[in-house]
């Protein structure tokens, strides 16, 4: 498919997520210019900035939504640049929406059982399963694991707003993930929501690494061992969450400052 | 967004499900519908059986297959009457007809799945050429195919005979029944329009048909889940041509002829037509629009006469009644009954709760 060489991966020794280069122009706007950035296997990071800073085009290029207009992205050694999304989705990679995407008509238990079809070998299977279909339980297992289970069987257009943001979530944990991309996961959600979904994340198995781009820094740097700092399509800097916080051009910028303009910290508490 | 098709109990099939559940389960309707269908050489004359009920089963399978696309995959394809006509071709001229210097007479076994396969293989191209547009452009394209097929058969005399087409088609004797006999052949269309309607219902919520409706809703998100939302909507394509296909077999065998005006942009139409007056939501509407059509075609005339007018213009009561269905119900005549029987239901019920309340007050 890609004419570009292939680095099979071999487990530890590549990075869970490498871009060189990466560029995206919208017309003569550079959303990003020049992204180069490697996450390792389970590790977990955050990308910050304010809005308008790149982070959402960023996944957008990692996942495939639309290609980089210059540079390469490499998952776990294998160069997925000219890949489509669902070829990504099925090496691993998962995303959630900043905005919820889900299929309204169908119950939540549906919508997560398609999501396990989606990345299964039987996705285009003419027969229907039956009720003990071991995708079925791994579904149910996913609609529990992110608290949903007594609104299993509801249509999602019924859910609270929290509740979808919740199956958000449990779609971007189906089959095996390796990598997960969360876009804004807690924007909107109320305090408890917001324990809940830190608790969940948290409790991710290991391996499974993420980005998380989020506006709440109370939830951001619990969740995560590196932060990446974004300015207008520009990594602008990397650190530990307590360097990040501490950093004075940071809090500038970004965390407070009161000057910078009105994008900073963009919808963090709506 | 439109909502997944959900009415049923689920797609999953219950674990020990009897043949008495799947019997209650189908309504009465159903079975009023299906004994009636079954009994009806009894109570119906030759004409009625064949010219009005038979044909309007062919027409329903050709619609299906567009309904297939259009209601569960947001795919308006106008290809699906030219893979029928093709399917005809293509019996014609691999079996046998009256064309004698171009039919190959191959045996009914080779003849006709070989038809329907290439008929197919048309069809999923066409979906190939065209699944990567949206909306009018899908029309536009598909449109496009279908008469530039039309002109092709006009003006190509070593294959398709030009204008002039191929005659003396008949339906074959096989397994010991002769085809060509009303009775049976009316039990021949019937057989396939309802495994065509049963296999329809069936992957509607299959894995297969749930993932199409999730690329009519959300293809990004289809995409972000692992589905190949391109590949998804091609394989479409392919499952609703074999049953256009099919569909064409019995048209070619039906008319007993076949000639470019079976694939030309009217009947292209009338097929959208049909299917829209039927209703895209559910598979029964394009059988509904199909026997509204066809009843309309035969007796209009009669009808215009009646009035004093002229006859030819049946198209006209056609045009009008299609205009007067989509005004009043964009879900066709299937969306009328829904629409009545919600409101009889809605009725009963403040009927009964005034009767709790009231206690059958004057």
């Amino acid at each position: 498919m890609s004419a570009a060489p292939q680095r099979v991966s071999s487990a530890g020794s590549a990075n869970a997520l490498e871009l060189r280069g990466v560029s995206r122009l919208f017309g003569a706007l550079a959303a990003l210019s020049d992204i180069t950035l490697s996450v390792r296997p389970g590790e977990r990071r955050a990308v910050l900035g304010s809005n308008g800073a790149g982070k959402t085009t960023l996944f957008n290029c990692i996942t495939g939504d639309f290609g980089p207009s210059s540079g390469v992205i490499r998952f776990f050694g294998e160069d997925v640049t000219a890949f489509p999304p669902h070829e990504r989705i099925r090496r691993g990679l998962r995303r959630t929406y900043q905005i919820s995407s889900l299929f309204a008509g169908l119950t939540v238990l549906d919508n997560v059982y398609l999501a396990c079809r989606g990345v299964s070998r039987n996705r285009l299977s003419l027969l229907r399963p039956r009720r003990d279909d071991a995708l079925t339980h791994a579904a149910e297992s996913l609609v529990e694991a992110v608290h949903l289970m007594a609104v299993k069987d509801r249509l999602v257009g019924e859910l609270a707003y929290g509740q979808q943001r919740q199956l958000e979530i449990a779609l971007a944990l189906s089959g095996a993930p390796r990598f997960i991309l969360f876009d804004e996961p807690a924007a909107g959600l109320s305090p408890t929501e917001r324990r809940d979904l830190v608790h969940i994340l948290t409790g991710l198995p290991g391996h499974i690494g993420y980005i998380i781009i989020e506006h709440d820094m109370d939830v951001a740097l619990r969740v995560v061992e590196s932060v990446t700092m974004m300015h207008n399509g520009r990594i602008f800097k990397e650190g530990r969450p307590d360097e990040i916080e501490s950093d004075p051009e940071v809090q500038e910028l970004y965390l407070g400052g009161g000057d910078v303009g009105a994008d900073h910290v963009g919808g963090g508490h709506g | 967004m439109a909502a997944i098709d959900n009415r049923t109990t689920g797609y999953r099939q219950p674990a020990g499900e009897g043949l008495a559940d799947w019997v209650a389960r189908r309504g009465a309707g159903f079975w009023i519908v299906a004994a009636l269908l079954a009994a009806m050489p009894l109570i119906a004359s030759p004409f009625w059986l064949v010219q009005i009920i038979a044909y309007s089963l062919i027409l329903g399978m050709i619609a299906l297959s567009l309904m297939f696309l259009a209601g569960y995959g947001g795919i308006v394809s106008l290809v699906q009457m030219t893979v029928a006509a093709l399917a005809g071709y293509l019996v014609a001229i691999l079996g046998d007809s009256a064309v004698t210097q171009i039919s190959l007479k191959w045996p009914l076994w080779a003849a006709v799945p070989l038809a329907v396969f290439l008929a197919a293989l048309f069809g999923a191209l066409s979906g190939a050429l065209s699944v990567r547009t949206e909306g009018i452009y899908t029309i536009m394209i598909t449109l496009a195919i279908a008469s530039a097929f039309y002109y092709l058969t006009l003006q190509n005399y070593t294959i398709f005979n030009g204008f002039s087409g191929f005659n003396g088609i008949v339906p074959p004797v096989f397994l010991g029944v002769d085809w060509r006999g009303s009775q049976a052949f009316y039990y021949l269309c019937l057989g396939c329009a309802a495994i065509a309607y049963g296999v329809v219902v069936y992957v509607s919520r299959a894995p297969f048909g749930l993932a199409l409706q999730g690329t009519r809703d959300n293809p990004r998100r289809m995409a972000a889940l692992g589905f190949d939302v391109v590949g998804h909507r091609i394989a479409a394509y392919a499952f609703a041509s074999v049953i256009a296909a099919f569909a064409g077999v019995l048209l070619v065998w039906f008319q007993g002829q076949i000639s470019p005006g079976t694939a030309g942009i009217g009947p292209v139409i009338d097929v959208l037509i049909i299917a829209v007056v039927g209703g895209l939501s559910r598979p029964i509407g394009p059988f509904i629009g199909a026997l509204v059509y066809v009843l309309l075609r035969t007796f209009s005339l009669d009808l215009l006469e009646g009035f004093g007018l002229d006859g030819k213009r049946y198209q006209l009561v056609i045009g009008l009644g299609f205009l007067v269905i989509v005004l009043f119900s964009p879900n066709g005549l299937v969306g009328i009954y829904e629409r009545l029987r919600e409101r009889h239901e809605r009725s009963r019920e403040s009927r009964a709760s005034a009767m709790r309340i009231g206690g059958g007050a004057p």
